[in-house]
């Protein structure tokens, strides 16, 4: 959201990424470990790359596929996923449900063409500012290495043939959003629709 | 009186820090809550050869029972304080200061015990022969604290136990003191006072730490005598000084069984094993699990004034919620909406607080909101979007991540990832129109 981290402009299909590319990574954080890491570590002025960008849950237990799924159709290079470690999990044992649904978006996300690096998982005690500080680091630095997020050319809505006009007019013309895209062709329909 | 006519003395390592006796049957110290005598089952000559009982022969009152068996009680409490405390950093661990080699090498803890007009030696300041007076004692800061080696956190209490300890010295014996620090931390009130007082007292203070203590002389001088060897970083070269008698002030560390009690209670601690406050600045005596109090060392090293402040601040805490009579409960819980609920009861075994039930005969889930702690695993699981959870619905959840993805100039979102960039104008166009 800030000015200083504006994202990049994507470049063409095929070409390298812009030496000055930065990445942006949404990261879900649980309320009791890894957001109170993420607060310890600015109490302590610990820096961590911008590109995070943090969202708050009570608990890792509370990410539903659809948030992650959310993230990329917007924008997000990668998700950051971070909970308490196994065994400490505020909510006596949640961060385990959301290690399998970890493990299952990861498929999907393969299945769906983007690189596993792009979603990540990482467990932060309260304590461990600097611990969750260098992950940050560590996983925006494999992402700007990965490029932008481009979704693979077999998935993409073609634009070009695709008639934004009669979709408009389909609509009847008092529709709010983008026009529909056919079924299944555009992930973040897919994502949001649920 | 048990303990007066009690035949049996035992070493005390704990409260004498085996420097004195206690009986079998004993109080652990005066202040001791409470103030009953425990028979020491294991040192006790009744329980060893079956005869004795002098305790209970001139008990006044038949207090005592030979048959009382250890019990575990189970209490229901609402709120629990954790005043655990700390442990001493065990000095054997740095073996350059030979405590457990050298006879009079002694702990802070030792010398706690020796210079305490109650301990076993009535307050005599003495060597370990028990009888002879030092005519030079060292004290060195810092043992095991601020250590790459060991702890590298300052233990806070340990420059002005130093310096009282400096005071008690003089006060009971002639001896030369010399204190051994990396840098000297007075903070508090009345502290760099009492500091300054030791100076003119005639400490003597040395900027640096030991190398080592040793007693094997280089010189007649040293004959007899321990010698620490130290870099005297103020005046910049090594130098050996001989003394009688060395006390290590220990650092403090977490309790052995820190984690493991972090564990039982649902609190956190860190990484050595200091106990994690609700916030360190904020909310220090509360932790993020509710009714679970920390006050003292648990939650890190801190000295009495400081320890007192939070214990006294926790049982008013704790008064408070007692009297409050009614339970405020977090506003952050889930519903399920019936109209929307299948009745899959995919989210029944998802509540680690068995907080939601299934109503046969309507078909649907249903939450305890007295029982719903929040986290919202059942809101992410429930296929059929049935379950919202406050504070945190999906739609507040996504607005999150469109408004933090969202940059375009005008406010537009910029979906870069799922269409080219060549494409945003036309998007856009239609978005608006
Ligand atoms: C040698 C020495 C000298 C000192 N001198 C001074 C001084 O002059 N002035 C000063 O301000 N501070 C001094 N201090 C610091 C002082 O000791 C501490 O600040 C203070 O003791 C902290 O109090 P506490 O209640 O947090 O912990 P503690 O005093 O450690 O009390 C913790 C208690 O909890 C009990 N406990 C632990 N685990 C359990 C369990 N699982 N179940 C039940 N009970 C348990 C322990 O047995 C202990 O009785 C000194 C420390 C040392 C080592
Ligand atoms: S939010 Fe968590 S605690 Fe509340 S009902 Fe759902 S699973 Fe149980
Ligand atoms: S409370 Fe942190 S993962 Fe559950």
């Amino acid at each position: 959201m800030s000015a200083q981290a504006p994202l990049a402009p994507a470049p063409a299909q095929g070409t390298a990424p812009a030496a000055t590319f930065e990445p942006v990574i949404i990261g879900f954080t649980c309320n009791w470990c890894s957001y109170r890491a993420a607060d310890l570590a600015g109490t302590a002025r610990t820096k961590y790359p911008p590109n995070v960008r943090l969202i708050r849950l009570m608990c890792s237990g509370r990410l539903d596929p659809t948030f992650v799924l959310k993230a990329y159709a917007e924008g997000a290079d990668a998700v950051l996923v971070t909970g308490c470690h196994p065994g400490e999990c505020h909510y006596i044992e949640q961060n385990y449900k959301a290690l399998r649904r970890f493990r299952l978006l990861q498929r999907t996300i393969e299945a769906l063409g983007i690189e596993p690096a792009r979603l990540q998982l990482v467990w932060a005690s309260a304590a461990e500012g600097v611990r969750l500080a260098n992950e940050i680091a560590r996983v925006t630095e494999e992402v700007r290495a990965l490029g932008p997020l481009n979704w693979p050319a077999g998935n993409m809505v073609d634009l070009d043939a695709f008639n934004l006009d009669a979709a408009w007019e389909a609509t009847g013309g008092d529709a709010g959003g983008p026009p529909a895209a056919p079924d299944g062709a555009n992930p973040e329909h897919a994502a949001v629709a649920r | 009186m048990c303990q007066e006519k009690c035949p049996k003395k035992v070493l005390d390592e704990v409260f004498e820090a085996g420097l004195g006796y206690r009986k079998a049957i004993y109080t652990p110290f005066d202040q001791a809550v409470p103030r009953t005598p425990v028979i020491d089952r294991a040192n006790c000559t009744y329980y060893e050869k079956g005869t004795c009982k002098a305790c209970e022969k001139f008990c006044e009152t038949n207090a005592i029972d030979f048959n009382q068996e250890d019990k575990i009680l189970t209490l229901q409490v609402g709120n629990i304080i954790l005043a655990t405390g700390y442990d001493l950093f065990d000095a054997r661990k740095m073996q350059q200061y030979g405590y457990g080699r050298l006879p009079n090498v002694f702990t802070s803890l030792e010398f706690e015990r020796l210079s305490n007009s109650a301990g076993p030696t009535n307050g005599h300041i003495v060597l370990r022969d028990g009888v002879t007076e030092p005519r030079s004692v060292a004290i060195v800061h810092c043992v095991g604290s601020r250590d790459k080696n060991h702890n590298s956190y300052c233990s806070a209490i340990c420059c002005m136990q130093s310096l009282k300890f400096a005071h008690l010295v003089k006060e009971h014996t002639e001896a030369t003191i010399y204190e051994f620090y990396i840098d000297m931390r007075t903070a508090g009130k009345g502290y760099d006072e009492f500091y300054q007082r030791i100076m003119e007292e005639g400490g003597i203070f040395v900027r640096g730490k030991p190398a080592e203590i040793t007693d094997v002389a280089r010189t007649p001088e040293e004959e007899g005598k321990l010698i620490l060897q130290v870099e005297d970083t103020l005046v910049g070269q090594q130098r050996r000084f001989p003394v009688d008698m060395v006390i290590l002030s220990s650092g403090l560390e977490p309790r052995a069984d820190a984690k493991e009690l972090a564990v039982r209670f649902g609190i956190s601690c860190s990484f050595d094993g200091w106990a994690i406050e609700k916030h360190p600045k904020l909310d220090p005596i509360a932790t993020m699990t509710e009714g679970v109090y920390v006050a003292g060392c648990v939650s890190g090293p801190k000295d009495i004034p400081a320890s007192v402040a939070q214990g006294a601040a926790a049982a008013a805490r704790v008064l408070g919620r007692i009297q409050q009579k009614q339970m405020n409960l977090e506003p952050i819980k889930a519903t399920v909406h019936a109209e929307h609920c299948s009745g899959c009861r995919i989210c029944n075994t998802m509540c680690p607080y068995n907080a939601i039930s299934f109503d046969d005969v309507n078909g649907v889930s249903s939450i305890n909101a007295a029982m719903c702690q929040g986290c919202g695993t059942c809101v992410a699981a429930c296929p059929a979007g049935a379950i919202s959870g406050s504070g945190f619905s999906d739609e507040q959840v996504l607005a999150q991540i469109e408004g933090l993805l969202r940059v375009g100039a005008d406010g537009l979102a910029l979906r870069r990832s799922a269409y080219p960039e060549t494409h945003h104008d036309e998007i856009e166009e239609a978005v608006r129109a």
